[in-house]
Parts: structure tokens; C-alpha cells; sequence
């Protein structure tokens, strides 16, 4: 859990000021060369990100390790700026930054609060424990934490959010 | 000696880069419906992973360390991965075709794989040798393309099983790539 919060807040940061800045400077961008411009802006976020987890929540920065600084490349911030920030005035590209984070938090807590609850039997936020479910808790399912783990949740709720009929299949 | 061949098979098996360690999801979903396109991305990947080895070593090495601007790494990483597959991409187009044609849009969309950052990033935050930067590449694009073969393989036949509508896809692609990641657990009692 504490992991998706802090990849939120990081993605959430990045999405927002290269959404600002892209859309702020969207007239003078030459079109030729605007992919490069915008990968240059999301990286230059990225490192600001970086750093600031270092200095102030290092043992998050360690847990995080290589994800943090590959938010660079992650292709939701990439894909906003050209889709969105880089066509539409700046108030919309900050409300489709902020929409677009909230979406990627709510996906990474749902997967991060089932691996947790089911592959420890318990959940802590920030060294705070919530609960301990009583039979899982003495026989959690390792596998829910192990990589597997995360496909599988990812492939079942997928199915699920298809059935109900949330998202469309391809 | 040993030590190169354990970071390659560590890179390539143990922390294999799609199944355990999640870098390169996006052409391992994508181009992974079709054998031949997936031997592409991954000889493409794998390719690019080397060059952007070698050349991040350098600059980190020469450039960054000594100038004591190692917080910069992110940005100066990606426009160099960005400008190589550029020249990758025009040295491809130059020599073969045909191969050019058959990787087709992977091929500039490489620029924005996780892998390929992460390689560099591991290099840098492990501060491997160039021989260990090397062997780490090789294992990591080289277990990236065993993955998407075997995966590609899979989901060929899985096109005509009968599984469940919601289940169609990408969900029943997401639960065969747990049962590949249960077999490469096996792999970790390897070293």
C-alpha cells in the first residue's frame, strides 16, 4: 500500500507539471520536434520527483527503487501530453492531469490493498496496521506478493470489471 | 568470468524483466499475438539495450561521475536512448529493408520502453563494469526475448480456445504470464 500511495503521488506530481508546463508552452513547440520537447519536460518532473523522495522519505525512495525514476517513461504521461496538453487550453489539461491520476490511484490501490490483505493476511499504511484478517493472517497466500501474484489480480479484475460491463473489451 | 555469466543469468532467468520485475509490459501485451513479430521486437529491444548500454556506460563513466551530475542521469538517459534509436532506426533502414519494414512502428516506440531505461538505470544505481553492464543487457534483452517467443507461442493457440467472453484477451494473456512467472520462480534456486 504504501508503495501504490507513493508511486500515486509521484505520478500524480509528474502528469500534473509536465501537463502545465506542455500546455502552457503548446503554441511555441515546433511540431517537429514536440516529442522530444515533452520527453525532456517529463524527465526533467521525474528527476524533481527523485530527488524530493530521497531527501524526505528515503525509505520509500529504497522500496520504490527503479520504478520512481521510470515514471519517465511511463506511457500515460507521454500520452496525455500528446493527446491532451499539448491541443487544449491549461485549466483543462490541469482537470484531465488530475482526472487521469485519480484513475491510476484507484487501479493501484485496488491491486495494492488485494496483494496485501491477501498475500500477508494484513494491512499496514506508513507503519500504521489496520487489520488482520484471522485465518489469512496465519496462512497468507504467498503468491499474492510474489510477481505472479500481480498478473493474476490484474488478468481476474480485468474479467470481472468486463463483466460488469465498467470497461469494454477489445 | 563467473561473475559475467551469473549477472546474465540472473538478468535473463532469475529477474527476468518481464515476469518478475514488470519493465517492458507494453510490447510484451502488444506484440505478442504473433511469432515472428514478437522474434522482431525482441532482436529489436535486445539490440537497442546493448548500444544504449555501451553509451550510457561511457557517459556516465567520463561525464557524469566527474562533473558530479549523476541526479541528471534520467534526462541525459532518455535523450540518449531517444537519439540512438533514431540512428539505430536509419542504420536498419540503410543496410536491410526488410527488416526494417518487418519491425515497422516498434521499432521508434522503443524510446519509451521501461527496459530499456531500466537496464541503464540498473547499470548506473549498480555500478556494474562495462563487461558487467554488458552481460547485464545481453541477460536482460535476451530473457526479454525468450519470454515473448514463449508467450507469443502460447497466445497463437489460445486464439482458438474456448474461454469465457469477459475472459477473452488480454485477461486470459495476463493469467497466462502468472503461470510463465510460477515457472520462472523455479529458476531462483539456480545461483
Amino acid at each position: 500500500m504504501d508503495n501504490a500511495l507513493g508511486m500515486s503521488v509521484g505520478v500524480t506530481f509528474v502528469l500534473l507539471g509536465s501537463n502545465i508546463i506542455i500546455s502552457a508552452i503548446r503554441k511555441i513547440i515546433p511540431n517537429i520536434v514536440r516529442i522530444p520537447i515533452f520527453i525532456v519536460i517529463i524527465a526533467t518532473f521525474v528527476t524533481v520527483v527523485n530527488l524530493v523522495f530521497h531527501a524526505y522519505v528515503p525509505a520509500l525512495y529504497e522500496s520504490l527503487g527503479i520504478y520512481l525514476p521510470l515514471i519517465a517513461v511511463n506511457c500515460i504521461i507521454l500520452g496525455r501530453a500528446e493527446a491532451y496538453a499539448s491541443k487544449n487550453p491549461l485549466l483543462h489539461s490541469i482537470a484531465d492531469a488530475l482526472g487521469i491520476s485519480i484513475g491510476f490511484m484507484l487501479a493501484l490501490l485496488i491491486i495494492a490493498f488485494l496483494r496485501e490483505t491477501l498475500g500477508t493476511g494484513s494491512l499496514s499504511v506508513f507503519g500504521v496496521e489496520l487489520f488482520t484478517l484471522p485465518i489469512l493472517g496465519e496462512h497468507p497466500i504467498a503468491v499474492f506478493i510474489l510477481p505472479p501474484g500481480a498478473f493474476l489480480l490484474m488478468g481476474l479484475l480485468l474479467a470481472l470489471f468486463r463483466r460488469l460491463g465498467v470497461i469494454k473489451g477489445d | 568470468m563467473t561473475n559475467l555469466i551469473t549477472i546474465f543469468l540472473s538478468m535473463a532467468l532469475i529477474n527476468n524483466f518481464i515476469l518478475v520485475r514488470f519493465l517492458g509490459l507494453c510490447p510484451f501485451f502488444g506484440v505478442s499475438k504473433k511469432l515472428s513479430n514478437a522474434l522482431s521486437m525482441g532482436v529489436a529491444v535486445t539490440l537497442v539495450m546493448f548500444i544504449a548500454t555501451v553509451a550510457t556506460w561511457i557517459i556516465n563513466r567520463y561525464i557524469l561521475i566527474p562533473f558530479e551530475v549523476e541526479y541528471m542521469h534520467i534526462v541525459i538517459y532518455i535523450l540518449v536512448i531517444a537519439s540512438l534509436v533514431q540512428i539505430v532506426e536509419m542504420a536498419i533502414k540503410r543496410t536491410n529493408l526488410t527488416l526494417y519494414n518487418a519491425l515497422g512502428i516498434y521499432l521508434p516506440l522503443i524510446t519509451t520502453n521501461c527496459a530499456v531505461l531500466g537496464i541503464t538505470l540498473i547499470n548506473a544505481t549498480e555500478a556494474y563494469s562495462l563487461s558487467e553492464s554488458i552481460a547485464c543487457s545481453l541477460g536482460g534483452g535476451i530473457g526479454f526475448t525468450l519470454v515473448l517467443i514463449m508467450m507469443s507461442g502460447i497466445r497463437e493457440k489460445l486464439e482458438f480456445a474456448d474461454s469465457p467472453r469477459s475472459m477473452k484477451g488480454l485477461p486470459v494473456a495476463l493469467l497466462t504470464a502468472m503461470l510463465l512467472g510460477l515457472t520462472f520462480l523455479g529458476f531462483g534456486g539456480m545461483i
